[in-house]
């Protein structure tokens, strides 16, 4: 079971790893965005950072909410509502939980996708970070029965194949389809950076 | 980079605080980040927000008969939710609250975000957009035309019909009148540099420009070779003429059954005999004379085809930070339109009347 201390951690650590990779991410969305969404997470994620102290102890749902309400009001631009409304309504979904299994993760990830339907009402092949979470959900929910270490070891796979998949793909939402054809053959930047946060959390567990 | 800052992370806030103490008619506030009217009026509160680098939209047009209050995003990022809830709660006075956001993926879903959160405070509120620029050919497969110059003649025309006393219904409708019946496009000679990247946001040689570019340097219909002013302008101007029939489906926000619907709007046909307001716009680093060169033209067209221009506005009012360019709006002009164009303004970015 994953605890308390470690969906913390897993926050604690995605805080690193947008840093670490902001150039990298801004690189990905100059190519057909604006050029902003590493800066933009990793504005967010410190937030997230600073919040962390006060919510030792408190359950998981609480937790996850938090976390998006700050991405929500600190990240801006389009992933802002997107991962605030993912995190928010992950929480909602897991309120009470102090510790996740397999098929509450399961639960994180379905309501997170739904989140991202709701609020960017992109569909399968936009080019989205929805083109990660609809094929993390199909695995997830397939594999419901593994520990979570190797059930998130199938996940973060099935990520990176679907954030790879998303470069041939042409934009349809967002800054990007502006570009049209020249959207092809870029990785979109909200599948990169989604697939980074699921590493983290496989990296969490890993870690013990 | 050579920009005239003091520190690249604290440019929005620094700009914030000479507005403060430039203008004491504003109140400004730092966290979140929003502009209001020092004064607030018993009316309909007309908010816009945006990413900021395009001053002095929003926040320069926050005063008597244009907005109650403005947010702004980081550069070229959309604001967030938060700042959006608060500036509507400050500034709204029991009338209800108009949202007027340009079509931007980012915009759109941190507004319609905002919407929810103030009608859960049983505030009437609605939000309606501008996508008025004519770069953008079709809906299906992009986010659709984005909101460039005709946001600012939006906000000056609703902004003069809440000070009037129109309720939020009738703003509404004004509002979605002003973009089905305005278009705009817009040209670059050069990039612009966010502060935060420290580099220009594209590369165009000397003897290029780039048609049909956004107000961050989203590409535009073509590239091309460097033309004179005449056949620049008569390449933006008939473009914007002829577009015809554009249609979307936008989401609005329906107060009974508190949940969104969406609306299939098609813009109106330009004609001949039509009456026109004209915006010429600079980009930033466009001067007024260059832009003068460009309305003589625009004028000389105009007249060819029949067009009349009532009403022009010439000046940097919508920018893309320091980019050279600028951009053509023409909005097709009714009674109620002029006469809410004619309605005093006076505001730190615009004064008329």
């Amino acid at each position: 079971m994953i605890t308390e201390e470690q969906v913390l951690a897993w926050l604690e650590l995605s805080a690193t790893v947008m840093a670490e990779n902001k150039e990298f991410l801004t690189d990905l969305d100059a190519a057909i965005g604006d050029a902003d969404h590493g800066i933009n997470m990793n504005r967010g994620f410190s937030k997230v950072k600073d919040k962390l102290p006060e919510l030792a102890g408190k359950d998981i749902g609480t937790i996850l909410k938090t976390t998006g309400m700050t991405l929500m009001s600190s990240v801006g631009g389009a992933s802002g509502p997107l991962y605030g409304t993912v995190f928010m309504k992950a929480g909602q979904a897991l309120a009470g939980k102090t510790e996740l299994g397999s098929d509450d993760l399961c639960t994180l990830f379905q309501s997170g996708r739904d989140g991202i339907v709701q609020r960017g009402k992109a569909v399968a092949g936009d080019k989205t970070m929805f083109d990660v979470w609809a094929p993390v959900v199909e695995v997830a929910d397939a594999n419901r029965g593994l520990e979570p270490l190797a059930f998130l070891e199938m996940c973060v796979a099935t990520a990176e194949e679907a954030r790879d998949a998303t470069a041939p793909m042409q934009a349809r939402k967002g800054r990007a389809s502006y570009l049209g054809e020249r959207s092809i053959g870029h990785i979109d930047p909200g599948a990169a950076s989604s697939t980074l946060l699921l590493a983290a959390l496989r990296d969490t567990i890993k870690g013990g | 980079m050579k920009k005239i800052i003091n520190d690249v992370d604290r440019v929005i806030v620094e700009t914030l605080e000479g507005m403060a103490a430039a203008h004491p008619e504003l109140k400004v506030n730092i966290d979140p980040h929003y502009i209001v009217r020092a004064h607030k009026g018993n009316k309909v509160a007309v908010i816009s927000g945006g990413g900021s680098g395009h001053e002095p939209l929003h926040g320069g047009f926050v005063g008597t008969g244009m907005l109650d209050g403005a947010c702004p995003g980081e550069m070229f990022t959309s604001p967030t939710p938060d700042q959006m809830y608060e500036c509507a709660k400050v500034a709204e006075s029991g009338k209800g609250v108009l949202f007027l956001v340009k079509n931007y993926t980012g915009d759109v879903m941190n507004f319609e975000t905002a919407v929810e959160l103030v009608a859960g405070e049983n505030i009437a509120v609605q939000a309606i957009l501008v996508d008025d620029d004519v770069a953008v050919k079709d809906s299906l497969y992009t986010a659709g035309r984005r909101g460039v110059g005709l946001t600012v003649l939006m906000e000056k025309i609703v902004g003069a019909a809440a000070e009037a006393g129109c309720d939020l219904d009738t703003c509404a409708s004004l509002a979605r009148k002003v973009n089905l019946n305005g278009r705009s496009l817009g040209m670059a000679l050069t990039s612009c540099t966010v502060p935060a990247a420290g580099k220009p946001t594209f590369q165009l040689a000397d003897d290029e420009m780039e048609i049909g570019i956004g107000i961050h340097g989203e590409p535009g219909i073509k590239r091309m070779p460097f033309k004179r002013a005449d056949e620049i302008t008569e390449i933006l101007t008939t473009t914007i003429l002829d577009d015809k029939g554009y249609s979307r489906t936008l989401r609005e926000w329906d107060r009974g059954a508190g949940d969104w619907v969406e609306k299939t709007l098609v813009d109106k046909d330009f004609n001949e005999g039509d009456e026109m307001i004209v915006l010429v716009n600079s980009m930033g680093g466009t001067p007024l004379s260059e832009l003068y060169v460009v309305y003589r033209k625009l004028a000389e067209i105009c007249k060819g085809r029949k067009i009349k221009i009532v009403r022009s506005l010439v000046g940097p009012y919508i920018t893309s930070l320091e980019m050279q360019g600028f951009s053509i709006t023409l909005l097709k002009a009714d009674a109620e339109i002029l006469q809410y164009w004619d309605a005093p303004v006076r505001t730190p970015g615009l004064q008329l009347g």
